[in-house]
């Protein structure tokens, strides 16, 4: 049977406190709202925190058996351009992948996670990555500004060794108008926070668990978690009472310390019942979104043998406050910020050269001189041990998924940044190579030689004029 | 069998403009203000320069490429020109080109200019004139020169064992040293004197470099003419000689490979053994009488006295702290304010280097002067720690 074999999270580190939006948008209106959410730092999006969710998920595993990926997000990088292509080029998939993106509802995370079971139980597929991810951007002191949160979620499926078995599926589609954007347009609309709530969640979640239950002959007493995705906190409470749930079997929706992911919302859930799952419970989960997405999974004793993970425990403790509303703002380019003349300064992007050395720059693969093993990034073509120089001896060497440690480093206030001061610095590998990467998600002060780093998938610049985004690793703290 | 170059070429001319924020002077007016100072000097006729050498780093924001530039402003009769550019050692590059123009026999005399107009960028700092490729945008990190050159202060104190505030009170003694010695030059930019708790509390620009540590940002132009030593005192009786000059360049071991330590800088090792060995200078720290490094920051004249033997690893702190590179000290660095009061336009810091030993070696710097120099160097480095070019010019009677 066709089950989840690995799952990983992202959560950003930084959160931004709901009282302390409030204090610079009390002027346009009071909101009731509690808690913090989860902010992606200014160089992520739903592209890298897909791939920072599918480090932590394929770690481990072995990847050259993957040859499916599938991306699901509402707010998606490239509207021509595949973004699963990107980010199979940041994993180093092989090339004979099928990828595509899922999008344009908050359900296509779990669409695309149903997809992905449908292709293997078909025989299409054999391996197939989930990832889904959201960051929304919507209108300052807007229902969606106080209430949602970034973050990605990745699954890997397969037909041996799973953690987890799906059992079965059942979906509905309603054209519910409740949020929505035309294409070119940046920031969405929302209907009545009200109408949104009773005649949509309130409604067709419990339709599609009826259907689930009824079309499996199901018990909801059975089940040990009931996910379910809610934007709003009360209702969420309200829709769990009415299932007649015990508060044990209500998986915490993490609106007030993540906030709601779009996309990621329901599978973030996912990861975080399989953190504290055992074999033979039972699961269901139910998105929204235009209607829902709802399935039930087994978990199978292989859960025992999940270890190493990031998952929701360990992103949601590394985290760090983000301490100012404004600094949200300019993040998401929401607040025109002065960079200074220098930041001003084009940055050119050719594309024949992101498309000709797409391995090393998205891979981070470099090379491995096959005569004495000196690894070398950037790719050098001639070995650079001084007592070696062999000539097109290499091969193909990943450096983004080695154990590094920071060789020496600086923070730089005159380097435009939105988030100065910016900090880079070189690290070495285990098992050699070096590499100057910017430093992200870290603390300036906490910097020291010969600290362990991870390597992180982030946004390099954006290049307005010529519509790109370009991407690179970068490194950061282990987070532990 | 190679011969090589020394005492072969006479430096008969120099001149150098005021270096500052030139807001008043374009480019045409820097080159013409060194060229006049240096023709005089040399006491030659233009027509009698055969062949030139032109270092501008940066002409895509001032001049433009090509020769032509220097040709059409100094309206050189029709003679041979070459640019070149070598990154921050620029300056040196063109000086080598006609020293070694003058050596092999093809010429009698020879001009080498530099300029850099870096102020038309609007910001602080050296431009960003895209100097690396189409690729680096997407490879680099967000990396400055300060920022490059402080990993080198990080990793220096982090392997001798400085605590930060120990480490920034070495640099800020190199800094305040030049400050005092800027101010008594004319042609410096920055003229003050400033105390090393200036320097230590100074804002940082890119940690653990402050402002002070780092060198100004500015325009202008340096220019000399040379020729053959043995015609040189038809001309006048204190010429300088060319003992030697020498240029080494990164091999990709300090980026690629993990030996390197990133608290020094290989090839200005590897440019001084190459200069002191056809000097015939046996024992640098006692025979260089004096030398003009490349302080871009305060870090890398520091490590620049142990790459050029001044100091032995990891030691310079006790020669910095014992004044041995202070304008009375044993072994003056520095005496005309370095980089650090004179800012640093690109093309023209090695000829200015070169400026302050030709004048001191012909006792003619004014209230800067040391007694009697004998053999004075130039340190010229362009690029990162990482990866760079260095050259080291040795001069002397």
């Amino acid at each position: 049977m066709v089950g989840i074999k690995s799952y990983g999270a992202h959560i950003p580190r930084f959160r931004l406190d709901r009282n302390i939006m409030q204090m610079s948008l009390l002027f346009l209106g009071f909101a009731p709202l509690r808690g913090e959410k989860a902010v992606a730092n200014w160089d992520e999006d739903s592209i890298t925190m897909s791939v920072a969710a599918a480090q932590d998920c394929l770690k481990g595993e072995d990847v050259s058996k993957v040859d499916g990926l599938y991306f699901a997000s509402t707010s998606q990088t490239y509207a021509l351009r595949q973004n699963a292509g990107i980010i199979a080029a940041a994993l180093d998939l092989k090339t004979d992948t099928r990828t595509a993106d899922f999008t344009d509802s908050t359900k296509s995370g779990t669409s695309a996670l149903l997809a992905a079971a449908d292709a293997i139980s078909a025989g299409s597929l054999n391996s197939c990555l989930v990832c889904a991810a959201d960051m929304r951007v919507s209108k300052v002191a807007s229902n969606g500004d106080y209430t949602y949160g970034d973050g990605g979620a990745a699954f890997l499926l397969g037909k041996d060794d799973v953690i987890a078995n799906i059992e079965g599926s059942y979906s509905t589609t309603h054209d519910f108008v409740d949020r929505r954007r035309l294409e070119g347009e940046r920031l969405e609309h929302m209907w009545e926070e009200r109408f949104i709530r009773d005649a949509g969640y309130m409604k067709f979640i419990p339709e599609a668990l009826a259907g689930l239950t009824k079309k499996y002959n199901l018990n909801i007493k059975d089940f040990s978690k009931v996910i379910y995705a809610c934007a709003f906190g009360g209702a969420h409470a309200a829709l769990g009472k009415g299932f007649g749930l015990a508060p044990e079997q209500i998986q915490d929706p993490m609106l007030t310390t993540v906030g709601d992911t779009g996309v990621a919302q329901t599978l973030l859930m996912l990861v975080a019942a399989l953190e504290d799952a055992k074999a033979g419970d039972k699961i269901m989960v139910i998105s929204f979104g235009q209607g829902c997405d709802a399935f039930f999974l087994t978990v199978t004793d292989k859960i025992s043998k999940v270890k190493d993970k990031k998952g929701v425990k360990k992103n949601m403790a590394n985290k760090a406050a983000l301490g100012s509303y404004e600094k949200y703002l300019a993040f998401r380019k929401q607040m025109p910020s002065e960079l200074g003349i220098r930041g001003e300064e084009a940055m050119f992007t050719s594309f024949s050269i992101v498309s000709r050395d797409n391995k090393e720059l998205y891979g981070m693969v470099g090379y491995k001189c096959k005569k004495c093993g000196t690894p070398s990034y950037p790719p050098q073509r001639i070995c650079p041990n001084p007592d070696c120089g062999a000539v097109d001896q290499n091969e193909d060497y990943r450096f983004a998924d080695k154990k590094a440690v920071l060789f020496t480093y600086t923070s730089d206030f005159l380097a435009p940044s939105i988030d100065p001061p910016a900090s880079y610095g070189f690290i070495d590998f285990e098992g050699g190579g070096r590499a100057g990467v910017d430093l992200t998600d870290c603390d300036t002060n906490a910097l020291k030689v010969g600290m362990p780093v991870e390597l992180t998938f982030r946004i390099k610049y954006a290049d307005e004029k010529r519509a790109a985004i370009n991407y690179g690793w970068k490194a950061m703290p282990v987070i532990a | 069998m190679a011969e090589g170059i020394k005492d072969k070429v006479a430096i008969i001319g120099m001149g150098c403009t005021r270096f500052g924020e030139r807001f008043d002077a374009g480019p045409q007016d820097l080159i013409v203000e060194a060229f006049t100072e240096c023709l005089a000097d040399a006491g030659i006729e233009k027509n009698q320069i055969q062949a030139a050498w032109w270092g501008i780093h940066m002409p895509d924001i001032s001049m433009g490429r090509g020769a032509t530039a220097l040709g059409l402003a100094l309206k050189l009769p029709f003679i041979p020109i070459t640019r070149v550019e070598n990154f921050c050692a620029t300056g040196s590059e063109a000086l080598r080109g006609a020293v070694y123009g003058v050596a092999s026999g093809a010429y009698d005399i020879c001009l080498a200019l530099g300029m850099e107009k870096l102020k038309d960028c609007g910001y602080g700092g050296l431009p960003l004139a895209g100097g690396l490729g189409y690729k680096a945008p997407l490879t680099m990190f967000n990396m400055t020169a300060p920022g490059g050159f402080a990993m080198m202060a990080t990793k220096y104190f982090s392997q001798y064992n400085l605590s930060p505030q120990d480490g920034k009170m070495m640099l800020a003694k190199v800094s305040a040293k030049s400050h005092k010695n800027g101010a008594l030059n004319p042609k410096a930019h920055l003229r003050k004197e400033i105390t090393v708790e200036q320097v230590i509390n100074a804002p940082i620009i890119a940690w653990p470099l402050g402002l002070f540590d780092c060198c100004g940002v500015s325009d202008g132009s340096a220019a000399a003419i040379v020729c053959r030593a043995d015609m040189a005192k038809k001309f006048r009786q204190d010429p300088v000689l060319v003992k030697s000059l020498q240029i080494s360049v990164s091999s990709g071991e300090e980026m690629y490979y993990t030996k390197w330590d990133g608290s020094h800088v290989e090839p200005a090792y590897r440019a001084g053994v190459m200069a002191y060995k056809e000097a015939g200078i046996k024992n640098p720290r006692e025979e260089v009488s004096m030398a003009e490094v490349h302080d871009c920051f305060s870090i890398t004249e520091a490590t620049a006295m142990e790459d050029l033997q001044f100091s032995p690893r990891g030691k310079v702190k006790d020669d910095i702290d014992a004044g041995r590179f202070n304008s009375d000290g044993a072994q003056p660095i520095q005496i005309d304010g370095g980089l650090k009061c004179f800012g640093h336009p690109i093309g023209a810091s090695g000829l200015r280097m070169m400026y302050e030993m030709y004048k001191q070696l012909q006792g003619k710097a004014d209230k800067r002067q040391l007694k009697d120099p004998k053999i004075g160097l130039t340190h010229n480095m362009g690029g990162f720690p990482s990866m760079n070019v260095v050259s080291v010019c040795i001069v002397g009677k």
